[in-house]
Order: C-alpha cells, then structure tokens, then sequence
C-alpha cells in the first residue's frame, strides 16, 4: 500500500527530531559537512553544533508590519539569462530566457532524491497549496539588511505531499544559475521556510529570483537560493563542488 | 616587589592577544564589504546611512540599476540591480572572525573563572574601595604625562588608571564585543530577540560593535606604548616567562 509511506506533519515531525538526535550523538553516522582539512571549516561546523544543541529548535525569526517593510538591493545573479552575470551557466541561462519569454507558464519544479514520491510541480501547482505570508529581515553576509514581504508555500507542506524518507538529512536547491545550495531537515521543516513565489504583494521580480526563490528566515540571505528549477532530498551531505558554497569559500551553515 | 603574572595569566594573556589581533583584522575586512554604518534594525546602500567610512573602494561605490518601488502601490521602498563588482572577501574573513569569537570565549570564561576563584579579579584588577578618589586619579594622571615612566614591576599590583582600564576592557568592553556580535546573528536573534532588542536592532548593535572595537584598538595603542615605555623587553619576560629576577 503507498499510503503507508505517506509522511504525515507527524511524522515529518519525528524525521526532524531523529535527524536532530543523530546530529548530536557520537558513534551516528556524521551529518556535518566536509571541512576539507580547513581549520575555518572546522569553526563553522562547531557554530552549526553549538547552535542546533542550544537554541530552542522552532524560535521563529522575527515577523514585522506593512509598514516596516524597507528598500532592498538585488545582489548576486539579477538574471540568469544574462551571460555578464558573475554566475552563468549557459544551458541554465537558455532554459530561463525561454521560460521568461512565457511568463514562467512552463516553468515546473523538480522534486526528487530521498522521497517516495518524486514528481514536479508548476506554479500553479504550487500556489495551490496552503500558502504563508511573512514580513521578515534579511541579512546579508555583507552586512547590510533590509525587511520585505515574501509569500509562498511552506517547504515542509511541499516535502510532506513527496513523501520524504525516514533517512532523509539534507534538502538541496539547484538554481537556474547553477548555484546549488542545502540546508538540513531543521532548517528544511521549519514553519518559516517557504518556497517564495511572491514578494511585496506581487509575483516575485526577475531580479530578486523569479519564478521561485527559498526563504529560510534563520540563516543568512545567501542560503535563500534564488531561481530554483530542482529540489533533491538527500540522506547524505552532496558536495556539489565548485557550484556550492563551500568549495567557493563560503560557510555552509550561516546562522551566525 | 611584584610577585610577577601567574601561569594561567600568561596563557591566556597571550591567547587572548592572539584572538583579539584576528578578530580586529578580519572584523575590518568584514567592515570593508559594506563600509556603512546604520541606526535601527535595517539599513542597506538604499537606505541613508548614520557614518560612511571611506576605508575600501566600496566607499560610496554607485553602480546601481535604476529604482523601480519595492511596493506595488508605491511607497518610498526601492529595488534596485547592483551592477558595481564589490571588494568582498567575506568568505575566509567571517569563518576566521567565528573562529577567533570562539577562542576569545572558551578562553575569556577560562580568564574570568580562574580570576575569579584565585581572588586575582578582585585583588589586583578592582579598585580598592577609596582608591577611586578623585584626587588618586588625578595624581596618577599627571604621573603618566609626565615624560619619565617607572621601570616595569612584571606584574602586579598594578596602578589605579591600569587598574580602571583593565576593568573596562575585561567587564566592559569585551563583553559588548561578545553580545553585540551575537545581536547579528539571524538565529540568535530569533531565538532570543532581546539579544538585537536591548541594542535597538541589528544595524544599532553592528554600529556598536564598530565603536567599542575603535575603544578596544586605542586600548591596544596605548598598552602597547605603556609596555615601550616602562621595558618592552622585561614586560614581555614577564608577561611570557613569569617573576623577573
């Protein structure tokens, strides 16, 4: 029967928690990201252990009004199509210009990997589930900061409907200009992570990741991937190389 | 005649110097990805900003794509393309910087508790009562003016305007370097608001943690030219090998 492996809130719930007991037992398998012999690495990864042990697991990131909402610069890849970009990646860039042209009507999001029921979904699809609005700060590793709205689905109601594994650890985006980024069950399951198809009251621009961006409100903003085309569920850390954060220099977990 | 800095001193004199001089270095490369300076919870190159430091070419670079409003109904909120490559090396200076946070506090609650429980906060660094005298700190002012500086002691007891930095930097300034930090962090601050909140938002704390560095790095100037002064060689004997003979 495959309702018995439909993941309910429940026990999603319970996936987190195990990932989460695993995370802090000595003699499980290591869910921490490789260092690479780094010493830098070292620290962050003493960071993610110290902040998934001591803060309160489901802390919700501060919620502001209409009224705070405040400019906020586009960084990083503006537009995937646009082969100037810092990152750029020709089929990707092909693919979106086409999917632009038709107002993202084409455009489907790929789940796939450690889940017993992988598919796609389009937009529309998307929207149909229940959605969540949240006026929230982003923070830039650069230092700057800014408050807007971001409308979306949340990730855990889309991993729930493909059924993710008992062993799944890891959630990855690839995005349209190759980026490939992930983030754990916490992060993954928790109620503020959306999949943002909306920002400030209307469909979200170009510049700032259309169609569908990720919103994860407790780390910084460069883990809210931009432009994503796939979500692959893993139960192990996948090391996308040049293409993530990691190789490229960047910390992969930015709570901090 | 000083009894000279005990072992635990020594070690985490030095440790901490270690941390303190990374932190500063990759604390100012952090500072110089987005050389401005906010009030209040937000602020970005959109927004005005309360100091512009002109301390990397990021310093007013321009390089922005027209403004289009951040609101469908308008509003004063703007998006707008940066289009400027920005001098960032973000990546090894935070890790770096995280990593020296936390040699500086498993290292600094090391300093805190063994000063503590030995009686050496209380007996060598805390003024005694009386001495906070008005006319004490004056008198100990103008003996540091003056152009002659006693031969150093390798240790305490230390002099009153010795004793009151010390004091500032340890309770004061160290610890708002520890707390305005994690007034930064997204999932502090939403584990804890009152971490950003006390500080009257992230930006308020980041621009607090920018002054009390400028405090701590005219603290580092003037010890370093206090320990020139009174023997750098037998201070440093003192502070590295212990009692001078």
């Amino acid at each position: 029967m495959k309702t018995g492996h439909v993941i309910t809130s429940r026990r999603t719930i319970l996936t987190g928690l195990t990932s989460g007991a695993g995370l802090l037992l000595a003699g499980c398998p290591d869910p921490l990201p490789p260092t690479y012999g780094n010493v830098l690495r070292m620290a962050d990864n003493l960071t993610y252990r110290a902040q998934r042990l001591l803060l309160p697991r489901n802390s919700l990131a501060r919620e502001y009004d209409r009224r705070d909402i405040t400019s906020i610069p586009a960084i990083g890849t503006t537009n995937p199509a646009n082969p100037h970009e810092g990152l750029f990646d020709a089929a990707g860039g092909a693919a979106y210009e086409r999917l632009q042209r038709g107002d993202f009507a084409d455009w489907r999001l790929r789940i796939e990997g450690s889940v017993t029921r992988p598919g796609s979904y389009s937009l529309s699809d998307l929207k149909r589930f229940p959605a969540r609005t949240q006026i929230t700060r982003h923070t830039c590793e650069e230092g700057w900061s800014a408050i807007a709205e971001w409308t979306g689905v949340p990730l855990h109601r889309v991993l729930e409907a493909a059924g993710i594994r008992p062993g799944a650890r890891f959630v990855n985006f690839h995005a349209f200009d190759a980026i490939v980024d992930s983030i754990d069950m916490f992060d993954a399951l928790h109620p503020q992570t959306i999949l943002a198809y909306g920002m400030n009251g209307r469909d979200l621009p170009v510049a700032h990741g259309a169609p569908l961006r990720v919103r994860v409100e407790r780390q910084l903003g460069y883990k809210s991937v931009k432009f994503i085309h796939r979500i692959s569920v893993t139960d192990e850390f996948y090391d996308p190389g040049k293409l993530g954060p990691l190789q490229a220099g960047w910390a992969w977990y930015v709570g901090i | 005649m000083s009894s000279g800095h005990t072992r635990w001193v020594r070690a985490t004199h030095w440790v901490l110097a270690a941390s303190v001089l990374t932190l500063a270095v990759t604390g100012f490369t952090i500072l110089m990805a987005h050389p401005r300076l906010y009030w209040g919870t937000v602020g970005n190159d959109l927004t005005p900003a309360l100091i512009e430091l002109p301390v990397s070419r990021n310093y007013r670079h321009g390089g922005w794509e027209v403004s289009t409003p951040a609101f469908p109904d308008g509003g004063r909120a703007l998006s707008a393309i940066r289009t400027y490559d920005i001098l960032n090396e973000n990546g090894w200076a935070r890790s770096l910087h995280f990593l020296a946070a936390w040699l500086l506090l498993v290292t600094g609650t090391i300093y805190l508790l063994a000063g503590l429980f030995s009686g050496h906060l209380r007996r060598d660094l805390v003024p005694r009562r009386g001495e906070l005298a008005g006319r004490l700190l004056r008198n100990d002012l103008a003996a540091h003016l003056r152009p002659r500086t006693r031969p150093a002691q390798g240790g305490p007891p230390y002099g009153l305007l010795q004793k009151c930095t010390y004091c500032a930097v340890v309770f004061l300034g160290l610890p708002l370097m520890v707390l305005t930090g994690l007034a930064m962090s997204p999932a502090m601050t939403a584990a804890y608001p009152f971490l950003s909140g006390v500080w009257g938002g992230t930006q308020s704390a980041r621009t607090i943690h920018f002054c009390v560095f400028v405090a701590l790095m005219l603290f580092v100037v003037i010890h370093l030219v206090m320990v020139s002064l009174s023997g750098f060689r037998r201070q440093m004997r003192a502070m590295t090998f212990g009692k001078l003979t």
